[in-house]
């Protein structure tokens, strides 16, 4: 037993000594770390799933001393967050939910980051004629009509929410109907269901021009008014919530806005996909 | 079917080139895991054995409970543990939500019955006879004790086995108090689970292939000590 015991620590005193040597990437920030140096910002999952934000969030570091902890939720659960005062700062895209959050006093200093589009994307030969119809609420209503396989999101995600109030706009209401299919997945496994079944589906644009080369769906309605994808930063409210920090997430809303960081927000995997995922926003 | 191919070929790549994320994702997985399976066996073992040797009123029940923590799904703990940790939750003051230490007491959940199931089976499969054959030898206590443990100790390597490979497969718990956060709190399963939603299929398949050499290779060397016999 005894000998047991000597060997499993010498095992764990391997794995960690070994892992250890080889730790090289750990990142560790030189500027003054400052009394509070914690910063937990709650964003959507296409933020991160795009890459920009494991981009922008060394660079943060780096400058300010600040530690980012990003947790990317769905936008629906990152407002809740802000609502219970579990994160201190915001990057989401629903403007619609946000207001509410301001008028209620949750979250403070909201401001325009950055904006792409959503774009509907559907089998090549549209069997529902979306591409010609006249705008977007008579797209919606050829779908709802020749009840075409609709793939929802079904997650209260900013692209779920989205959705909803695209219906909600054409007058029309799908839930429930057979051909409208709530995946309740994140939007890249959407993409797969939607080409596996072959139906209609809303995505945003980053997530589509990475999917690309392994899906089979084209995209039949862009650039309508109405498809635009804003994204706003906002801090969660100190006077409600003592335990915000709110020197860092002032410090990152100002990092995310300053001139540097909109650039690089445009050029982002501009070269790779030939067009830009976000266009900065900031005045 | 090309994905896996393209997998195979990026698992070999990470590996060869030395890749620094990857390395710091798995001595983060490795250290998350272990450190909850080492937790797991000093509080699981003891406990274990008193509910395998012991006769006690309701001693059926408290293993038939831990037998139904079997199946806790480890969303579950995940969901319960956030709430907790959160800052408005009981635990909020310890600040350890979306820390790799959230992610070590979620996994010593997860692994705890584990470990503690099988404890018990391995000491209740223990006969009188083996003591009655002991004593009737002359051993004495401390005798005694090491020849109960010499006994049972390939039904311990295997409970501390379960355990651990139910601490590093599990996937939701750490999704839900690490955050997968870059650098941080992202393990294999949660890396594996990001790289998918990003579309980076090989990516996520050559992740998905050292998950489970990490898995075979520290199983192995385990059940290389039980076969031993140590």
């Amino acid at each position: 037993m005894k000998r047991l015991l000597v060997l499993f620590n010498l095992f764990f005193l391997l794995i960690f000594g070994v892992t250890g040597c080889l730790e090289k990437g750990a990142v560790t920030s030189k500027a003054t770390t400052p009394k509070n140096p914690e910063v937990i910002l709650a964003t959507t999952t296409s933020t991160v799933d795009s890459g920009l934000l494991d981009q922008l969030k060394p660079e943060f570091e780096q400058k300010t001393g600040y530690k980012l902890k990003i947790v990317a939720v769905g936008t629906g659960q990152a407002l809740k967050m802000g609502e219970k005062g579990e994160a201190d700062v915001l990057l989401t895209h629903a403007p619609q939910d946000e207001e509410v959050l301001v008028a209620k006093g949750y979250v403070i200093e909201r401001q325009p980051v950055m904006h792409n589009d959503f774009i509907i994307v559907g089998p090549k030969n549209d069997p529902a004629g979306v591409k010609s119809a006249k705008d977007l609420n008579e797209a919606l209503k050829r779908i709802y009509e020749k009840k075409a396989l609709f793939i929802s999101r079904g997650d209260d995600s900013g692209t779920d929410k989205k959705e909803k109030s695209l219906w909600k706009a054409a007058g029309l209401n799908p839930k429930g109907q057979s051909w409208y299919k709530e995946a309740g997945v994140g939007m890249g496994a959407c993409l797969q269901l939607t080409s596996e079944k072959q139906g209609y589906s809303l995505t945003d644009r980053g997530t589509y021009l990475a999917y690309k080369g392994k899906i089979d769906l084209a995209i039949v309605r862009e650039k309508d008014p109405g498809l635009i994808n804003y994204y706003h930063v906002m801090i969660v409210n100190p006077k409600k919530f003592p335990k915000v920090n709110y020197e860092g997430a002032k410090k990152f809303a100002e990092f995310l806005l300053s001139p540097e960081v909109q650039k690089e927000i445009g050029e982002f995997k501009k070269n790779l996909y030939g067009q830009s995922l976000f266009i900065p926003d900031a005045k | 079917m090309e994905f896996i191919w393209e997998g195979i070929k990026e698992s070999i790549r990470l590996i060869l080139t030395g890749d620094p994320e990857l390395y710091q994702i798995l001595h983060l997985t490795l250290k998350v895991s272990l450190t909850a399976t080492l937790f797991a066996a000093i509080v699981g073992l003891p406990i274990g054995a008193f509910l395998g040797r012991k006769k006690f009123w309701g001693q059926k029940v408290i293993l038939g409970i831990f037998n139904a923590f079997l199946g806790l799904p480890p969303v579950v703990v995940g969901l319960w543990l956030t709430m907790f940790l959160w800052r408005s939750g009981p635990l909020g003051n310890l600040n350890l939500l979306y820390t790799p230490k959230a992610m070590i007491l979620a996994q010593f959940c997860i692994a705890l019955p584990e470990v503690i199931v099988f404890t018990a089976v391995a000491f209740s499969q223990i006969s009188e006879n083996f003591f009655r054959q002991v004593k009737a030898l002359g051993a004495n206590r401390s005798q005694q004790l090491y020849l109960l443990l010499k006994e049972v100790r390939l039904g311990l390597l295997a409970a501390v086995i379960a355990g651990f490979g139910a601490a590093i497969s599990e996937v939701g718990a750490s999704l839900m108090v690490g955050g997968n956060i870059y650098q941080e709190t992202r393990v294999l399963t949660t890396s594996i689970l990001l790289e998918v939603g990003r579309g980076n299929f090989g990516l996520a398949i050559g992740l998905s292939i050292i998950l489970m050499l990490i898995s075979f290779i520290v199983v192995g060397i385990l059940t290389y000590w039980q076969r031993k016999g140590y």
